[in-house]
């Protein structure tokens, strides 16, 4: 029922679509958008499915997958790349024995790239769920995934 | 603000959150009222005050010292030593710090200044705090503007301060405002695009975290001009904290009655809303962008018809960028002769870059257009890190050039950039050592157009795929010669026939890396 609760805090228009995924989004346990979001989005704007789904694929932050509780988005543009994000990215898939889109088999973390986050002067960065996080070593990375998993 | 004795201003930004900034606040303030100094200390936040990368700054007044990489383990002996016994910490002074805090042109003392237009009160006010934009001299120029001038009038001193768009294409500002005030309708709007995507970039971000009622100020100046009736500020949705800040500056500003209906008492009636992107670096491309908002998938239009004629549901529509409209307060309120004292002939005031990379100081600057590259390198950048030599720059973020060290004395304006091929772009200044990778920087940079790549038009869709097939190729040593010419001619083809400015604008970093740096490329291959 959460669902209605969410659409009723918008308008029923169509220019707040990105407004109402993010919202399904961010309240869906596993963070992404699943069927029932997206025909329940479709109903209350009136659009086909289709649409919404069109949308959904367009923007990067919108997954059709679910994910797993925190969503680890490393920025490989060129600034974080010129200070080593790459390797930084071997270290994560290695550590979470994930690829790239992928969720660990317990369901804890997500691997994902995502482009600039506009926070180079400490790059290499990345982010996890709203949290960003830069100055990034295999070592800050070890004790990012520990902090997280100590709130499980 | 009460009567004290030192202020002390932490600035909370994006970049000082990551370093654990709240946690020193809560530090500061605990340790200053255990110390019982709680009437004559008080704390303050305020936006980056343009240092990135030295963790938590604090800035204590009226001594102005300014302390990087505080923890709250600092915070009891820097309490107990700089406030209580009046003797600064120096283990955690910034010793840059004096160059990057003179504000206006013509003071003397320090060597670099930093005349600050767009930035004047970035790091020095409470962004989320009204009364303090207020007292610094905010929402003068829209109280101006509607008590002294037309419409008319305040378009003519934007075409006459010789402003020009700092999105990146350096198009006229006072232009494009006369385009659109001369476009008839009952309804037009105003969008600031701050989907602020191009890597290497966050000056949009530091001015919304900064400074977010310049913005409003800007916008409503932009709306009295071209009588406009609504605005949109468009903010990519990685950027929670300026649209957490921006939405309470709205609120603020509307219970102020500065946005709403009759404002100042005048006829001119204008509101903002603000729209969170997903993740989509075309947005920033205006016509995207506009789809966007209107709730579709960000492919962008057709031009013409441009936003001026027939924009956001089909009105006429004017996008400007942050920055452009966060300059215009202050033309407006020290008029247009004022800003052209700044800057040079056909390009006036000033422009804020974003200096990263293998840089001692990364940071924001805010300096006169013209400025010459190596100024902003070496003196506000501080020099290449760790006793380095310079071995080229990516200017202009992805969508930007690559230059080599011959290019250091370029002066730094849109003008001049374009007459070098390369483009003053987002004001991003990505700085390279002798260490780096050439191939490998471009291969980064190719992959972020594939990825992005909205795969409307098929020039950018296959081309930039192909251009990540060679790159890759090359930087593994399987590459051949022919490769080279074929990036040349992939690149080519998509700057003439490519739909929107991404794929067209491919062609800059492509061509520049092999002008500045083909024997890397060749060697790539011989090996």
């Amino acid at each position: 029922m959460y669902r209605e609760t969410i659409l009723k805090r918008f308008e029923p228009r169509l220019d707040n679509i990105l407004y109402i995924l993010h919202d399904l989004q961010d309240n869906n346990p596993q963070h992404y958008l699943s069927k029932e979001d997206i025909a329940k989005c479709a109903d209350y704007l009136n659009i086909p499915y289709s649409y919404v789904h069109g949308v959904i694929t367009f923007y990067s932050m919108y997954s059709l997958k679910p994910r797993g509780r925190y969503i680890i988005r490393l920025c490989d543009s060129p600034p974080c790349h010129l200070m080593g994000s790459e390797s930084l990215l071997d270290y994560l898939k290695k550590k979470l024995k994930v690829d790239i889109g992928e969720t660990t088999a317990d369901g804890v973390f997500t691997l994902e790239l995502t482009s600039c986050l506009g926070i180079c002067g400490v790059a290499p960065a990345l982010m996890i769920n709203e949290e960003m996080v830069g100055n990034l070593t295999p070592e800050k990375v070890d004790a990012i995934l520990e902090e997280r998993r100590q709130t499980l | 603000m009460n009567i004290v004795r030192n202020h002390i201003l932490i600035s909370i930004d994006a970049g000082t959150l990551i370093a654990g900034a709240r946690s020193v606040e809560d530090a500061l303030v605990k340790e200053i009222a255990k110390q019982g100094l709680n009437k004559e200390v008080s704390v303050l936040e305020t936006g980056s005050i343009g240092i990135t990368g030295r963790g938590v700054i604090l800035v204590v007044y009226p001594e102005g010292i300014y302390y990087a990489g505080v923890t709250p383990k600092d915070v009891p002996e820097l309490v107990e030593e700089h406030l209580l016994k009046g003797r600064p910490l120096t283990r955690l002074i910034l010793v840059e710090a004096p160059k990057r805090t003179i504000i206006s042109k013509g003071k003397t003392g320090l060597l670099k200044e930093q005349p600050r237009i767009v930035l004047k009160n970035c790091g020095f006010i409470n962004p989320e705090n009204i009364d303090e934009y207020i007292a610094a001299g905010g929402y003068e120029g829209i109280a101006k503007a509607l008590q002294t001038m037309t419409p008319e009038d305040v378009v003519n001193e934007i075409k006459s301060s010789g402003l020009l768009g700092r999105g990146g294409a350096g198009f006229p500002t006072g232009l494009k405002w006369d385009f659109a005030i001369k476009t008839p309708g009952d309804e037009k709007f105003v969008i600031c695009n701050a989907d602020e995507g191009e890597p290497g970039t966050f000056k949009d971000r530091l001015i919304l975290e900064g400074d977010p009622h310049k913005l409003i100020e800007g916008m409503l100046i932009a709306g009295y001009a071209i009588k406009g009736t609504r605005g949109f500020v468009y903010i990519r949705g990685e950027y929670g904290l300026s649209i957490e800040r921006i939405e309470k500056a709205i609120l603020d500003a509307r219970s102020y009655g500065l946005l709403g209906k009759n404002i100042l008492e005048s006829n001119f009636s204008f509101d903002i809303s603000v729209m969170k992107g997903a993740g989509a670096y075309i947005c920033g491309e205006e016509t995207a962008l506009i789809e966007s908002l209107e709730g579709k998938r960000g492919h962008p239009r057709n031009k013409p018809p441009f936003p001026i004629n027939a924009g956001l549901w089909g009105k006429p529509t004017l996008v400007n960028n942050v920055e452009t409209l966060a300059n215009t307060p202050e033309i407006i309120r020290n008029g247009a002769a004022w800003y052209r004292g700044y800057g040079i002939d056909k390009c006036s005031g000033t422009k804020v870059y974003t200096i990263l990379g293998h840089v001692a100081t990364p940071g924001l600057v805010e300096t006169e257009m013209g400025t010459p590259l190596k100024d902003i390198i070496f003196e506000y950048g501080g020099g290449i890190k760790d006793g380095k030599s310079f071995k080229g720059a990516l200017i202009g973020g992805a969508a930007g050039a690559f230059i080599g060290p011959d290019m250091l004395d370029v002066k730094m304006d849109f003008i001049n950039l374009r007459e070098y091929a390369a483009a003053l772009g987002s004001g991003a200044i990505l700085v390279m050592n002798e260490d780096t990778d050439i191939v490998d920087m471009l291969k980064s940079v190719l992959h972020f157009f594939k990825h992005e790549s909205c795969g409307h038009c098929v020039p950018c869709r296959i081309g930039t795929a192909r251009l990540v097939e060679i790159i890759d190729n090359i930087a593994a040593s399987k590459g051949n010669k022919e490769d080279i010419e074929q990036l040349l001619e992939i690149t080519k083809v998509m700057k003439d026939s490519s739909f929107c400015p991404l794929g067209q604008s491919v062609t800059l970093p492509v061509s520049s890396a092999l002008k500045y740096f083909k024997d890397e490329f060749l060697s790539r291959i011989a090996s």
